[in-house]
């Protein structure tokens, strides 16, 4: 009886073996590189809003604070998005008649919200507090980036789970004096790494075992 | 060929379970974030408006100086606790949050909101002012006055307290002479350092 398969076909099944395992592989990258890209995390895309609130001009240009309207920061998990009224403090006498403004004025008027969408949105098996990481020393810009630069705003950092190991596994790297959390244009020293050990140890901050176990963050 | 229709069919099942799977349920729990919209409620939001009349617990309104500035219904040149240091750098960085935009720093009155129209406050320095009793500038602080808007809900009732002790530690200071400064300082008074400057910002 003659060979069904010629000599080669050793060679052929060879080659598909090696390139079956080959293309699985290659589509594990392409998978995992796709779910870490700014195309799958959002990073740097602007996001539109009801209105073009700026935080350019009213962090930058005016310099307001970040807590005259984000007045939860310090004290809940939530740092608070500020209800129409907050805009009316001043927008009752400066620009009433603008048109980019007639949302703002409508809310006030009919008792309605304003609808934001939400930039930072955490999956929701992930516990995370302002209140905390403002009172250790960690800036508003350490993880926002330069907000009082941002015409609108956009997700600076990635939020990837990796993103938030790099911080927990050493916090001397970020951390600065609590006087300078809402400074926006603070710039960490050269000393950084020394600076932060030092504040680690006078703010309390806790253990690389403890910031790293799961718990502490999918409670 | 039955085996192979079967057999095909399970695959397709198994692949059908397998995209199943990819759902967001864990990203997106049947819980509200704070302030998410809500399909339930009118107005669609899911956070809710108070009760009226509604005391939260600790919020109860029964220490008239803490809560009003007033003892007897008269506003009180008094402070419902002790300040301490610790107190007055919580009123600068208050101050300076929520009073001076229009305030401005120094309490004259011409921070930027001002200088981009809204109307101007009396500088916090007048004699009016000076001698204004404590509790006045808490009432200012948590009804408004005139066109100043309440910062009623902004600021806590003890942190509006703390406040009003740095704008006394302002007013102080602008009473303040040559003689009141400590000779260590006295160098760095002759020769300040130079300030940012504020106005080149035409946003
Ligand atoms: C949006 C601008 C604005 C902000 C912010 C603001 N004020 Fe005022 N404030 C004014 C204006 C304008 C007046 C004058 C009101 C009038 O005469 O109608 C005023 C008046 C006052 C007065 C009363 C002066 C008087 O004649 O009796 C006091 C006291 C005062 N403000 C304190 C504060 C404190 C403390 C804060 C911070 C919690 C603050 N203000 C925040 C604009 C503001």
């Amino acid at each position: 009886m003659s060979q069904i398969f010629p000599k080669s076909a050793n060679a052929l099944a060879r080659m598909g073996l090696v390139g079956a395992v080959g293309f699985v592989l290659c589509l594990g990258l392409v998978v995992f590189t796709l779910f870490r890209s700014t195309w799958a995390t959002k990073q740097h895309e602007f996001v539109e809003q009801p209105i073009q609130f700026s935080h350019a001009h009213h962090v930058g240009g005016v310099g307001i604070d970040c807590r005259y309207c984000h007045t939860s920061v310090e004290k809940s998990a939530f740092a608070g998005i500020p209800p129409t009224q907050t805009c009316m403090n001043c927008h009752n006498q400066i620009w009433t008649n603008a048109p980019i403004l007639e949302p703002v004025r409508a809310s006030l008027r009919d008792d309605t919200n304003l609808h934001w969408t939400r930039v930072h949105d955490l999956p929701d098996f992930v516990y995370f507090s302002h209140q905390i990481h403002v009172k250790q020393g960690v800036g508003c810009a350490t993880c926002h980036g330069p907000v009082d630069k941002m015409p609108l705003v956009y997700q600076a950092q990635s939020l990837l789970m990796e993103w938030c190991l790099d911080c927990h596994r050493a916090p001397e790297k970020y951390l600065r004096p609590r006087e300078e959390v809402f400074n926006m244009a603070y710039e960490a020293p050269a000393n950084q790494l020394e600076l932060g050990r030092q504040l680690k140890a006078e703010y309390n901050v806790a253990s690389v075992e403890h910031l790293t176990s799961c718990s502490v963050c999918h409670r | 060929m039955r085996t192979r229709g079967l057999r095909r069919a399970a695959l397709v099942g198994v692949l059908v379970a397998g995209l199943a799977g990819c759902r967001q349920d864990m990203h997106d729990a049947p819980r509200y974030d704070p302030l998410e919209a809500s399909a339930i409620f009118p107005g669609g939001a899911s956070a809710r408006p108070l009760v009226e009349g509604t005391v939260a617990r600790g919020h109860e309104n029964d220490d008239e100086l803490l809560m009003t500035g007033k003892v007897d219904g008269v506003e009180a040149d008094l402070f419902p606790f002790a300040i301490t240091r610790a107190d007055l750098d919580v009123g600068e960085t208050r101050f300076n949050t929520y009073c001076a935009p229009c305030h401005a720093p120094s309490g004259e009155g011409d921070g930027m909101v001002v200088q981009r129209g809204y109307r101007q406050p009396p500088s916090l320095h007048i004699d009016r002012l000076q001698y204004a009793p404590a509790g006045q500038f808490y009432d200012r602080i948590t009804n408004g006055f005139g066109v100043m808007p309440s910062y009623r809900s902004q600021i806590a009732v003890e942190d509006r307290w703390r406040i009003v002790a740095y704008v006394r530690v302002l007013q102080a200071s602008h009473q303040g002479t040559r003689d009141d400064v400590p000779a260590a300082d006295l160098e760095r008074l002759d020769n300040p350092e130079p300030t940012p400057d504020a106005s080149e910002d035409a946003h």
